[in-house]
């Protein structure tokens, strides 16, 4: 195996997760259950082994080679073809990785759906997308896996087809996401009539000459259009405000894919696009503010969101908003190797909270409502470990993954000079304290306190009977759902211990990313210098602000839940003005339902009435019918009902026409 | 090029084969067996066309030129060349799909449906192979007999309306078209188009003779305002009717823009071109928002027909080279996707004898395998890259951008409007828990509805995935129609 070269390789960490998809989807009956599981899991093992590979072989070189030519059309090449280099080789193991632990959870998590194969096989074919994105070498590719991946996700939030609110996410994220994409194409548009390629290094090559220009027709600098069309695609996939009403809804899908898709892989697409484009939004100072100040906004506003939700899941889902929202400020002060840092950390520790999450869920037989949990730690003891152990990762205690990136992310912007850098401080530090909060509020009203499972409840689904019968206790679910989550808490606690000296203080990313101008480089300079000794990094954390500010969303959350939950309703009282805006989530959904919705309807019906049918049909169509009644009771002779005669005589009169051309030539 | 001469095959085996089937008469069965070879073989004619396609060569292929009637120097001239081969291919394969999918489902006058489909497909390869004015008239208002008569007799209980609409709607455009073949025929002294495209002509000429296409093309697309008849049309029409009016007949139009307005008179094209834009892009948002308040799925496939097809106007239009290949490339895909659309509608409409969505819900639970193909030529419809829906949109937009930000900007709305009025319909037809009865009752596809839409599955994904052999052929074409409209057709040299 090792004298393969990078290309054979790199087709191999490709084809094998979609051998994997078409053996289960179309073949799911012949092969069976374990069949279909085998197969995808062995085809998700290759594409992690190969990746690995890849990353030995690879080195400090860049791979870009271009498989086949797509289309030609209008002297543009459309092409197929990889880009490996170490970002993509990162995100390629990252990606691969958490899929395999996916699948192999996704044996206990959906055992008794009668979908299995079907889930497999979406799941093997959303790996091949994301790959494929993730190793373009041309805006074509990556559009592809950009929509490929918008599809799979749109296909399992509906997976359970027959709920109402499933199928009303899935549609509200495709949607969501294509306005995303709207903005995307543009970009893409404007960057092909621009430069005449759709090849990543072209376009790179040509993107002083882009910075200079201007727009035609418009006269806007080109190149801030540029990037930020493409910056609003990664608004629709990672689920920036505004366009994050879809992510929180997703969670109408299976678990195993929130943690797949909605949290580790497919919501990150849009951070390592711009991390991928840095040679381009470098060069635009106007861009990287707007990309800070969404990121900003959706860190610390998301968060809130999060303390107000009784559903397990969508807890982490706005955590997972939350901490895109931390990624796109980092890309926001040009700190693209924090901001990929904090996805790779993310990407174990939050796949881990939503792994957990499932196995809480499966073991209270179907119920989210965490008003229906409490003292779990007895009775799943690995879940909660883990738990413990990703929630501690998410809020940022020293040494564990978390803390590396986010503090990155927090002295990146400190040292930035950009505009927005103060409002995007304060975002992310307040952010910290929220982080804390709702994460252990989530965890004490889950794993600790009172035992409120086995009562009967109104919440849940309408129809659907979940929870546990009164008087039954949970238990641990399966080795296929634990081992999963131990071998995603492993890298939860030490992943960044041990690569933030080489991903934040060297060279490691080499071309991968480009940095211009010397205020960004001193983001870049600031962010490097403690990570180089991990240790003094975790110690020198104690003292730190970041440190307090999650110590005291602890006891926070502590109090109000565990130690003095007779001070909740005080403090509801006090915020009684915000609770119902963030009880209604800022109310973007009504806006949405009422405004964008109804009023496409209402477009709609109008120029359907009015325009079609009174207006052209009405008074054009009847009107011109009119004259036509009057001529044919003229050749009222002719007139015999059978619309085919009427055509007959047509032709004839072509000829007679033509004979009395002739006659009068 | 061979001596077999492909393109009258093309033409006259399926109209002889039609001929054949009507005087089978009233054995269904053995109809339905000749149809189905005629169709086959016609199909297999046209094979050659594209195999034998020499993509470098500047000029018309497969030629044949025989004098028809002399005294008006109307020759029987036939040939292709990369902007109308595919659309040979395109028909000759539609109607093989069509004469299956109304295997079963016609019951009455078995022989004269599937003659009249099989004349039309002869007629309407005619049109696209026609290089001769007359003859192209000929066959372009022909073709339309057969339809008519499908419409109105097969259709639905509205039909005599819709037939009207339509009748009344092309009547005046290709009146008007006539005079311009004419006045053509005596500046030049004859029939051949493509003598035409090296006439001179003054530009108030050039200008009443743009109008005078655009009434008769535009109708046919048909582009914004004189697209109401499309609806009425294909709700009356048969699922077989829609799927060849959506698939071939809008194409028509189309055609007839790139082979007669670009080339014969390029100044006012060029001065008009922002009309035509501003109507496509009418089409394309108007029509989408039209489309979403749908309640009837026929209509709603009709209108996303509309909006798919100011696509095409607006590539031709947009005068570079990305625009037009993609318009040409959404045309093909337009006739895979919107007559797998409506022969999905079909299927359904076989099995519950409605076509109105509320009447639908849950059909994924009864209707697992049907559920599988809608969901990919509905996916297919809002563009997904990967199928061919994509790539005429794509290159469309990319081609509107070298244009104009704003053109691009509407032009990409469809991106959400497509998607929006598509899967809202998916959501509400396939999703769901079963709705009803009869949609609990529903049998999944049989083989035989299986086999076409499996076909048209495969031409959808083989085009999106690897569309290369599909734009091959076209570039030489593309730049020397690009040419003729970057040339100043005006008499004299402006001093």
């Amino acid at each position: 195996m090792m004298d393969m070269d990078l290309k054979t390789l790199s087709l191999y960490v490709v084809l094998a997760p979609l051998v994997g998809a078409i053996a289960a989807g179309f073949f799911g009956k012949k092969i069976g259950r374990a069949g279909a599981h085998c197969i995808a899991i062995a085809g998700v093992l290759v594409s992690f082994v190969a990746s690995v590979m890849i990353y030995q072989d690879l080195g400090e070189k860049t791979f870009n080679e271009t498989l086949y030519v797509w289309m030609q059309a209008g002297g543009v090449k459309f092409e197929v073809g990889f880009l490996i280099d170490r970002l993509t080789v990162l995100m390629m193991m990252v990606v691969s990785f958490v899929s395999l632990m996916v699948h192999l959870y996704t044996i206990g998590y959906m055992s008794d759906d009668p979908g299995y194969q079907r889930f497999f096989s979406y799941i093997s074919l959303f790996t091949f997308s994301m790959l494929m994105l993730v190793m373009s070498n041309n805006f074509l590719q990556l559009f592809f896996g950009w929509e490929a991946v918008g599809l799979v996700s749109y296909l399992l939030i509906g997976f359970w087809y027959q709920r109402p609110t499933a199928i009303y996410a899935n549609l509200k994220a495709f949607l969501a996401n294509r306005v995303g994409d709207f903005g995307f194409l543009l970009g893409i548009a404007l960057i092909v009539a621009n430069t005449g390629s759709l090849d990543y290094k072209a376009v790179f090559g040509q993107a002083e000459a882009l910075s200079s220009a201007t727009m035609a027709g418009t006269g806007w600098p080109l190149l801030t259009a540029i990037c930020i069309c493409l910056f609003v695609g990664a608004m629709g996939k990672s689920a920036q405000v505004p366009l994050h009403v879809w992510l929180p809804d997703s969670m109408e899908g299976p678990t195993p894919i929130s943690a797949l898709i909605h949290a580790a892989t497919m919501v990150t697409a849009g951070i390592f696009m711009v991390a991928r484009m840095s040679p381009l939004f470098e060069l635009s100072e106007t861009a990287l503010a707007f990309v800070l100040f969404i990121g900003a906004t959706t860190a610390l506003f998301m968060g809130f969101l999060g303390i107000v939700q009784n559903d397990i899941k969508r807890v982490v889902a706005y955590s997972t908003l939350s901490q895109l929202g931390y990624m796109t400020v980092a890309l926001g002060v040009s700190a693209y190797s924090a901001a990929i840092f904090h996805l790779m950390t993310h990407a174990f520790f939050k796949a881990l909270l939503f792994l957990g999450a499932g196995s809480v869920i499966m073991g209270l037989h179907h119920d989210q409502d965490m008003r229906n949990m409490g003292g779990l730690w007895k009775y799943m003891p690995i879940t909660w470990l883990t738990s413990l152990i990703g929630s501690l990762a998410l809020i940022g205690t020293p040494f564990f993954s978390g803390f590396y990136s986010k503090d990155s992310i927090i002295e990146a912007v400190h040292a930035s000079t950009i505009p927005g850098a103060g409002y995007a401080l304060f975002c992310v530090l307040v952010g910290v304290f929220v982080t804390a909060f709702y994460s252990f509020r989530m965890y004490f009203l889950v794993f600790h306190g009172k035992e409120r499972f086995g009562q009967s409840h109104e919440h849940g689904h309408v129809g659907e009977h979940h929870g546990l019968p009164p008087g039954q206790k949970p238990h641990e679910s399966p080795w296929v759902v634990t081992l999963p989550l131990i071998l995603l808490a492993v890298p939860s606690v030490l992943i960044g211990y041990f690569t933030i000296e080489p991903l934040l203080a060297g060279d490691w990313f080499g071309g991968a990313i480009h940095i211009m101008g010397e205020s960004h480089a001193a983001v870049v300079r600031e962010i490097a210098e403690p990570s180089h000794n991990a240790l003094n990094m975790a110690l020198h954390g104690f003292k730190s602000a970041p440190f307090w500010l999650a110590l005291s969303g602890v006891a926070a959350a502590f109090m109000l839940y565990l130690g003095k939950p007779e001070w909740l309703a005080a403090v509801r009282q006090k915020f009684s003005r915000i609770y119902p805006i963030l009880e209604n989530k800022y109310y973007f959904d009504r806006f949405n339902e009422v405004v964008l919705a109804a009023g496409a309807r209402l477009i709609g019906r109008n120029l359907w009435h009015k325009g079609d049918q009174a207006l052209i049909d009405g008074a054009g169509v009847s009107g011109a019918s009119l004259v036509v009644t009057l001529f044919s009771r003229i050749a009222g002779r002719f007139q015999t009902g059978y619309v085919y005669q009427y055509a007959f005589v047509m032709i004839a009169g072509v000829f007679f026409l033509l004979t009395c051309w002739v006659f009068l030539n | 090029m061979t001596d077999i001469p492909l393109l009258s095959l093309a033409i006259w085996i399926p109209i002889l084969g039609g001929v054949l089937v009507l005087a089978i008469g009233s054995n269904d069965r053995l109809a339905r067996g000749v149809a189905l070879l005629t169709a086959v073989f016609g199909f297999a004619v046209t094979i050659p066309l594209y195999t034998g396609f020499d993509p470098t060569f500047n000029g018309m292929q497969f030629v044949e030129k025989r004098p028809w009637i002399d005294y008006f120097k109307i020759n029987y001239y036939l040939g292709i060349d990369g902007l109308s081969v595919w659309f040979l291919l395109l028909n000759s394969f539609i109607t093989v799909i069509v004469v299956l999918a109304g295997w079963e489902s016609i019951k009455s006058r078995v022989s004269q449906y599937m003659a009249a489909f099989l004349i039309m497909s002869g007629l309407m390869n005619g049109i696209f192979s026609a290089l001769d004015g007359m003859l192209f008239y000929i066959f372009f208002e022909a073709s339309l007999i057969p339809l008519y008569l499908i419409i109105g007799i097969w259709g639905g209980p509205n039909r005599v309306y819709a037939a009207f609409k339509f009748f009344l709607f092309t009547l005046a455009g290709s009146l008007l078209m006539l005079l311009v073949l004419i006045y053509l025929r005596n500046v030049s002294g004859n029939f051949e188009i493509l003598e035409w495209h090296g006439t001179k002509l003054s530009m108030g000429v050039q200008t009443l003779m743009f109008f005078a296409f655009l009434a008769a093309f535009g109708v046919k697309v048909p582009m914004w305002p004189v697209h109401t008849w499309l609806p009425d049309a294909h709700v009356e029409a048969p699922t077989g009717g829609s799927v060849v009016l959506a698939a071939i007949a809008l194409k028509l139009g189309a055609y007839g823009f790139v082979r007669f307005a670009l080339p014969i008179v390029p100044d006012a094209c060029r001065e008009y071109s922002w009309l035509i834009v501003a109507l496509s892009l009418i089409a394309v948002v108007y029509i989408g928002f039209v489309a979403l308040v749908q309640t009837d799925m026929k209509k709603l496939v009709a209108y996303s027909s509309i909006s798919h097809m100011g696509f095409v106007t607006l590539g031709f239009f947009l005068q570079n080279k990305l625009g037009i290949e993609g318009a040409l490339i959404q045309m093909i895909s337009h006739g895979f996707v919107s007559g797998a659309m409506f022969l999905c509608i079909g299927v359904l409409y076989d099995r519950v004898h409605s076509r109105q969505i509320a009447d639908y819900g849950g059909v994924v639970n009864t209707m697992p395998k049907f559920a599988v193909f809608f969901m990919l030529f509905a996916m297919a419809n809002c563009g997904l890259p990967g199928t061919s829906g994509f790539i005429g949109e794509f290159t469309v937009i990319l081609g509107a951008m070298q244009n104009s930000f704003w053109v691009a900007f509407l032009a990409a709305t469809t991106l959400i409007l497509g998607a929006a009025y598509t899967l809202w319909m998916y959501k509400r037809v396939v999703f769901g828990a079963v709705a009803n009865n009869k949609v609990a009752a529903l049998q999944d596809i049989s083989r035989r509805e299986f086999l076409f839409l499996a076909v048209l599955a495969l031409c959808v994904l083989a085009m999106g995935l690897y569309p290369f052999p599909f734009t091959e052929v076209m570039h030489t074409s593309v730049d020397e129609l690009l040419n003729h409209v970057a040339l100043s057709k005006f008499p004299v040299a402006l001093p």
